[in-house]
């Protein structure tokens, strides 16, 4: 038994599943940050102060270029691969995941930093929703970079079997990965510079 | 054989080429029972697990309405093994009392109807009524059950350590839930039914949108369809917030932050030791904008269910089949922002209220619309009083009456003499069980013949509507009596403690109790009927009861991948008694000239 539309796209809806799956997933995504970013708004505006200049502005300015690279490297790990250039495509995938290490050690370094002067999450409001924002979207780190671990290793055999579905399946990682990206571009002003 | 490659009809054709369907892997045990990937096995297992934690969350509620009816009083025949942390010598702690109280809740809803209504039968019977071979993901649709199964252990889990299960109501409403035992597992169960849900939700969109039938249109779904398109919708965009909302109450709980904590609190005679600056009333509003669209999800799919079996049943189209579909989907717009009514008591000012109050009473324009639609639906026709449609009529009046009680509660003025009494538990389980759960009962003996090949036994049928049918109003109509008078609905010896000032409300706590019991009992038939149905209820052919919609056309039960030959859809979903044709259904399925 086959499921119809899952590399050929459904003629009268121009899909094929797994994208329609992604976007929804993505969907559900917004509601569940959007939930975070209303209680940021929520508890700040009902704080009798706000601290300032908390965090290290650097780091995050730096990640968010990290970041913003890593959108380019994924989006190239796509291109190259419906050109069916397969070498570039894995090159482009490695610098796509080893950036996103890199974004996690830069990370690890803000978090050890901030416990180290005793800044838990239990110290304020603002400590609370900074390391439940950014540690939610670590974990979205993390779970992308497992995602592309698997398209650069077990994942791999389905290139050979059906090259037009793995293209697809890098489409929608790439798509996922946008994502996680966009949250931080909203993250680092909203926890960083405002 | 005619020239579109469909059969048109012959049930002993289908019946010996089901037996050689090349479609029909041999697998083992596990992989075709336990770890399926099939939509019917899964819909399946996702049903009778649903049946088993409402049976269970049920029984709660039996063991809850002893210590209301006879406060103090040893509980019969299992108090004795509920232990001394549950209920010394027999007799119910309040603590145990908060913790029966809230799983019940979060066991019916999260547990019990919407796995039975969105996994078991959206599964089941969805992908066949658009036709479709299985699920868009199929493995994401076991990882689901899976994830869904993982989830209600935990919460059952949840009773036996220390402290006991949560027991801050199924609303979890801070800072009680924080500083309260149990919370923990009830949150970490939450995440895992949270995410089964989006994963299912996704799943069912994919398949509605992409993998319908050659010839079948939206306003060619059936309504049923069209009821778990819009629930999905609001699975989808709903639970994630409370997903957020969970996520930070855990928070709370284990790394000692201040979400929902505000400053200056006093526990115990201690001040608490923690940042505080928080805000109780996020929590309500993260929790309400999930658990009102979660209202839909519970009513939806029953309506689903009931205007496939009215339509049947009546041998006629459904009436205003296009305002059916518009209806559902401005009440699934709607239902997003209705939320803050459950909160007009909060303090959250009168702006706030008003603006709820009106979108309240806009979303009850559709649901009445819906309810019209059905009723009329009725009208000059020849019913057939089979055992589904039973409980599919009285689904009618009940849901009616659960939906016009929610009116006053809708209003701030009036809501707040209602407010936290049992004039509110009568009005949502008027809705949710005699309303909700009655359709679901229509659904199991309505798709039972296309699940197992059998029908269940009407005479059992008939015992288990129409006890059930007395003793579920038996119980709820006297907590309209009870709330009107003011009567507390969280209230550990069901107001005992005012006795010398309460009289009959106070009285009435005994019928209850007695008519839940009964209810209790007139659920054995339904049970005996289940399991003996399987093995020996009448077989019947691919159709009985000619019914027009698609999953009427494949073998029952239907094998993997469900349809025989690649079905086309040719006309309306309810093409019912049509003038001209040569009987009084003609089936989606079907050519014209057939």
């Amino acid at each position: 038994m086959n499921i119809p539309y899952t590399v050929e796209e459904r003629p009268d809806t121009g899909l094929t599943n797994g994208k329609l799956g992604i976007w929804l997933f993505l969907a559900s995504e917004v509601m569940l940050f959007g939930a975070l970013f209303s209680t940021y708004i929520i508890l700040r505006t009902g704080a009798p102060e706000w601290p300032h200049g908390e965090l290290n502005v650097l780091l995050g300015a730096i990640n968010t270029v990290i970041l913003i690279t890593s959108s380019v490297t994924m989006v190239m790990a796509w291109a190259t691969l419906k050109l069916k250039d397969w070498a570039k495509h894995r090159l482009y995938l490695i610098a796509t995941f080893a950036l996103a290490g890199i974004f996690l050690v830069n990370k690890y370094f803000e978090y050890k930093d901030h416990f180290d002067k005793g800044e838990t999450p239990a110290h304020s409001t603002f400590t609370a929703i900074y390391f439940t924002l950014t540690g939610l979207h670590g974990i979205h780190i993390l779970g992308g970079m497992v995602v592309m671990l698997y398209f650069l290793g077990p994942g791999t055999k389905l290139w050979k079997k059906n090259p037009d579905q793995f293209t697809n399946r890098i489409e929608f990682t790439g798509l996922y990965w946008h994502f996680v990206d966009l949250v931080w571009i909203f993250l680092f002003p909203v926890l960083y510079l405002l | 054989m005619d020239k579109t490659g469909i059969h048109p009809g012959g049930e002993g054709v289908q019946a010996v080429a089901h037996g050689h369907d090349p479609h029909h892997d041999e697998l083992g045990f596990w992989r075709k029972y336990v770890f399926s990937v099939d939509h019917k096995v899964i819909g399946i297992q996702y049903a009778i697990t649903g049946l088993l934690f409402l049976l269970f969350g049920f029984t709660l509620m039996m063991i809850m309405r002893w210590q209301l009816a006879y406060p103090g009083r040893p509980i019969p025949l299992i108090g004795m093994w509920l232990g001394q942390t549950r209920a010394p010598m027999g007799i119910m702690l309040p603590e145990f009392y908060n913790q029966l109280g809230a799983m019940h809740g979060t066991i019916m809803v999260f547990m019990g109807v919407v796995p039975l209504a969105v996994g078991g039968f959206g599964n089941f019977v969805m992908p066949l009524q658009i036709g479709a071979p299985d699920m868009a993901f199929p493995k994401l649709n076991m990882l689901s059950y899976w994830v869904y199964f993982v989830g209600g252990v935990t919460m059952l889990a949840s009773f036996f350590p220390k402290g006991g299960a949560a027991q801050s109501g199924w609303t979890s409403y801070p800072p009680l839930a924080i500083i309260s035992d149990g919370q923990t597992m009830w949150l970490i169960g939450m995440i895992f039914l949270i995410t089964s849900s989006l994963l299912g939700s996704i799943n069912f969109i994919v398949t509605i949108v992409q993998l319908r039938a050659r010839g079948l249109s939206y306003m060619g779904l059936p309504f049923f369809v069209w009821a778990q398109f819009v629930t999905s919708f609001l699975l989808l965009l709903a639970f994630p917030p409370l997903e957020a909302a969970g996520v930070l109450q855990l928070m709370d709980r284990l790394a000692g932050t201040s979400f929902f904590m505000p400053s200056g609190l006093v526990v115990s005679g201690r001040p608490l030791t923690i940042s505080g600056n928080g805000n109780p009333l996020l929590w309500q509003h993260l929790f309400w904008f999930l658990a009102h669209p979660e209202v839909y999800v519970l009513i939806l799919p029953a309506m689903g269910i009931v205007a496939e079996i009215i339509a049947n049943n009546t041998r006629k189209p459904l009436w205003g089949y296009k305002a059916l579909v518009y209806s559902v989907t401005f009440l699934g717009f709607m239902s997003f922002i209705v939320w803050a009514h459950h909160m007009f008591m909060t303090g959250m000012g009168t702006t706030m209220s008003a603006f709820f109050q009106t979108t309240t009473m806009i979303i009850s324009i559709p649901s009445v619309v819906i309810l019209t639609a059905l009723l009329l639906s009725l009208w000059g026709a020849s019913i057939r009083f089979t055992t589904p449609m039973l409980f599919a009529l009285a689904f009618l009046p009940m849901f009616g009456i659960g939906g016009l009680t929610g009116l006053p509660l809708g209003l701030a003025p009036s809501d707040i003499h209602l407010h936290d009494t049992y004039y509110v538990i009568g009005h949502f389980h008027y809705v949710v069980a005699p309303g909700t759960i009655f359709a679901l009962f229509a659904g199991v003996y309505y798709w039972f013949p296309k699940a197992t090949g059998r029908k269940m036994n009407d005479v059992l049928g008939a015992i288990h509507f129409w006890g059930s049918f007395i003793c579920i109003n038996i119980v709820f109509m006297p907590m309209f009596i009870q709330g009107l008078s003011g009567m507390n609905r969280r209230m550990y010896d069901g107001g005992a403690q005012y006795a010398y000032n309460a009289g009959l409300p106070l009285k009435l706590n005994v019928v209850i109790g007695m008519a839940a019991w009964t209810l209790g009992l007139f659920q054995l038939p339904f049970i005996v009927n289940f399991f003996t149905s399987i093995f020996w209820g009448k077989t019947v052919d691919k159709n009985p009861w000619e019914a027009t919609t698609l999953e009427w056309s494949a073998p029952s039960p239907p094998g993997h991948g469900n349809f025989l030959t690649e079905p086309i859809v040719y006309r309306a979903p309810y093409e019912y008694s049509v003038p001209g044709a040569a009987k009084d259904f003609s089936p989606q399925f079907e050519p014209e000239k057939a």
